[in-house]
């Protein structure tokens, strides 16, 4: 039997907070499981760069990730190569699993709309900041790729306070409706901002709200990269080849927490006690899969060292390259809001482009 | 007595106010219950009133202003925040479709005297969708007030009278200039009234009109200009538009500048050229100057600066218009 084809509430786990197993391992080869680990540890250490980056004012505000990675990391494993992905603003560990270059995300979260351009080969929408859009867009997509007859799935990932957007109701039952090949993917972080999951539904769960639109809806541990995994790709399998009186849609709720701030402009100590981080942080998915990687021989001492160099060295050069782009021209502004630039378009360039020869960046940037 | 307040402090101050006040007054929105508002608007306020008067809402633009008209309608004079006015357009068929025209599809039998307040504008390197100015847009709402202060003195008195208006008013708070200045604020209640613009400088040669944060670049502008005798225009509320003394002035200078960060086309400035068209034409001197932001999205933080209109923009355009 699927997975899938359980009680809304009856969460899947296959390792427990020791990395000890307690369900049924997917089948992975060894090499996919050091990368899931390193690829984990990566959007740690990068997250843990970008917020130090941000406190020297190397870059703007920035969402971090922290605890999230094996929610993202887990289900970004379980989409296969010509499959799609629509992120929220948190994603940057799914995002560098797909294929995205840590620069592209750096570039973004420093203030350049080029950090929005995809490269061709990844498969994968810009970020959306205005919460819960991205959720109809990934529906459309989905419905474009049926109507090719492209056998591609696409996960769209949000939050616990995105489900309470009229989107998320209506890219659902959208989705329901058109049978479209949609894995939906809720980071339940127990947090929107300073808002309790308690006090954003009244639901039980954010899996079982799947049962209205008329599919399978499952919670799983979303600090458990490996029930992730397992979840993520029976939606995705399913999404492309549904059995007998199946529908395609899933709705999966990766239950799991934001160890830091909502972002670098928040202050969580406000809203949360200090006690429910520490007993949250038992269940960092990073220890728990280096645990159990460990106990069955897969990593060593020697293993995991290599792999936190490498990764260090690697966000390093990122980071370098990031910083290296230049500010764009101010022409560049006024590039890409239509195909063909109009005239009133020209007019206010060539306008600005006469006071900035004659004023400079001094007499216009603030710093 | 008087306190020496920040537009915030001003904003929280009024909301404190009329909460005391009228226990009809609700404040509600994401975030401004228990962490007191992104932007600390609302801080404290739950605590002094309790989570009925002053509550978080589950994450929904148009569940908040749509609930919003429900309980205008029912008695209560509720204040929605939005969390940025990035998040309203989720929200703005609530605004067009309903709160602004319940008075008028029912011939007075409902209204809805609701505030929505958000803070709007570029210049504080926000994220993405975080930065923009639609006021045009809700200013060509019919049955919408639409306020924008500049100072804390105004914020308080505005934020007042917007709770206390019979009708819907959204109140954008320019929050480039949230905490950039203080000055002395009454204690206490008072208003300030809604569609009269206030004059920040007189003087004789030119007209410059603006709002919101833009007041402030505008000022900066004028007091460096050398010889040109500017009067300043802050408009406070852009619907309705207190056309007289914009056209009072304009026949005394003969000249006009507009600033607003909003793009140009079909930007507020053109209401004001017309209006002058409409009533001062025949006094001019020179053709009405706009110095606005541009026909393009508000550009993330490495390019945010070039699309803001700073003084050197605005000073152009005022010698531009006096040298005409
Ligand atoms: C439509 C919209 N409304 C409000 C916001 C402001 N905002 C940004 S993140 C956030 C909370 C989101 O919480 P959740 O969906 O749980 O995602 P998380 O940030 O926890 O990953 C809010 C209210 C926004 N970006 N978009
Ligand atoms: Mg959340």
């Amino acid at each position: 039997m699927s997975v899938l084809q359980r009680d809304p509430q009856d969460m899947l786990r296959v390792l427990d907070e020791d990395g000890e197993p307690v369900g049924e391992v997917p089948d992975l080869s060894d090499d996919e499981l050091v990368t899931m680990y390193r690829e984990m540890y990566l959007a740690r250490h990068f997250d843990t760069r970008a917020v130090s980056l941000q406190r020297q004012g190397r870059m703007g505000t920035y969402p971090p990730l922290s605890g999230q990675e094996g929610a993202q990391i887990g289900s970004a494993f379980a989409l296969d190569e010509e499959d799609w992905m629509f992120p929220s603003y948190r994603e940057h560990g799914a995002a560098l699993h797909r294929g995205l270059p840590l620069k592209r995300t750096l570039l973004y979260w420093m203030g350049h709309e080029k950090g929005n351009q995809i490269p061709d080969h990844v498969n994968m929408f810009p970020v959306a900041v205005p919460i819960a859009t991205q959720i109809l867009h990934a529906t459309g997509a989905a419905w474009a790729k049926k109507l090719q007859d492209k056998n591609e799935a696409v996960i769209c990932y949000f939050g616990d306070g995105g489900t309470s957007e009229g989107d998320f109701h209506e890219g659902l039952n959208f989705a329901g409706v058109f049978d479209t090949p949609n894995v939906f993917f809720c980071n339940n972080n127990q947090w929107a901002i300073s808002v309790p999951r308690e006090r954003q539904t009244a639901s039980a769960t954010i899996a079982q709200k799947a049962v209205a639109y008329g599919f399978e809806g499952v919670q799983v541990d979303g600090m458990d990269p490996l029930a992730v995994y397992a979840a993520t790709r029976a939606a995705v399998e399913k999404a492309k080849n549904p059995g007998e009186g199946e529908r395609r849609p899933t709705l999966i709720e990766a239950v799991q927490y934001r160890f830091g701030a909502h972002t670098t402009a928040d202050d969580p100590t406000v809203y949360r006690d200090s006690d429910e981080v520490e007993q949250w942080k038992k269940k960092d998915p990073i220890p728990r899969l280096e645990r159990f990687l460990r106990d069955t021989g897969r990593l060593d001492d020697e293993k995991v060292d290599a792999i936190h160099a490498e990764v260090e060295d690697q966000v390093a050069t990122a980071i370098k390259e990031a910083e290296a782009e230049p500010r764009p021209e101010p022409e560049e502004m006024f590039n890409n809001v239509f195909a063909e630039m109009t005239p009133e378009i020209r007019a206010q360039a060539d306008e600005f482009a006469e006071l900035y020869e004659k004023h400079g960046d001094e007499g216009f940037l603030r710093e | 007595m008087t306190m020496n307040a920040t537009i915030i402090e001003a904003i929280n101050d009024a909301l404190h106010e009329e909460l005391a006040n009228d226990d009809r007054t609700l404040v509600f929105g994401e975030d401004v219950g228990q962490s007191g508002g992104v932007f600390r608007a609302t801080d404290g306020l739950q605590e002094a009133f309790g989570e009925e008067r002053v509550r978080d809402t589950p994450l929904s633009e148009i569940a908040i202003v749509g609930a919003a008209v429900g309980l205008a309608t029912y008695g209560y004079r509720p204040v929605a925040e939005i969390q940025f006015s990035g998040f309203l357009p989720p929200a703005f068929d609530q605004l067009v479709t309903n709160a602004s025209r319940i008075r008028w599809r029912t011939r007075g039998e409902l209204t809805a005297p609701m505030t929505v307040r958000m803070p709007y504008g570029a210049g504080v390197r926000a994220l993405e969708h975080h930065s923009e100015s639609l006021e045009a847009a809700y200013s060509h709402v019919p049955g919408l007030k639409v306020v924008i202060p500049s100072t804390p003195h105004d914020a308080k008195g505005l934020l007042l009278s917007a709770i206390r208006d019979p009708d819907p008013v959204l109140f954008m708070e320019p929050k480039h200039v949230y905490r950039s200045f203080r000055e002395e604020v009454p204690e206490g209640t008072y208003t300030e009234p809604l569609g009269e613009a206030a004059v920040r400088r007189e003087g004789e040669d030119v007209t410059v009109v603006s709002w919101g944060a833009m007041m402030h670049k505008t000022l900066e502008a004028v007091d460096e200009l050398d010889g040109v005798d500017c009067e300043v225009i802050d408009l406070r509320t852009i619907s309705p538009l207190d056309r007289r003394t914009v056209v009072e002035s304009v026949k005394k200078t003969g000249r006009c500048v507009v600033v607003h960060e909003a793009p140009k086309t079909g930007g507020f400035a053109s209401e004001l050229v017309a209006t002058i068209n409409d009533e001062a034409l025949l006094y001019l001197e020179a053709p009405v100057e706009r110095v606005t932001g541009f026909d393009v999205p508000v550009p993330l933080l490495a390019m945010e600066d070039y699309y803001i209109p700073h003084p050197p923009r605005i000073a152009a355009a005022i010698e531009e218009t006096v040298d005409f």
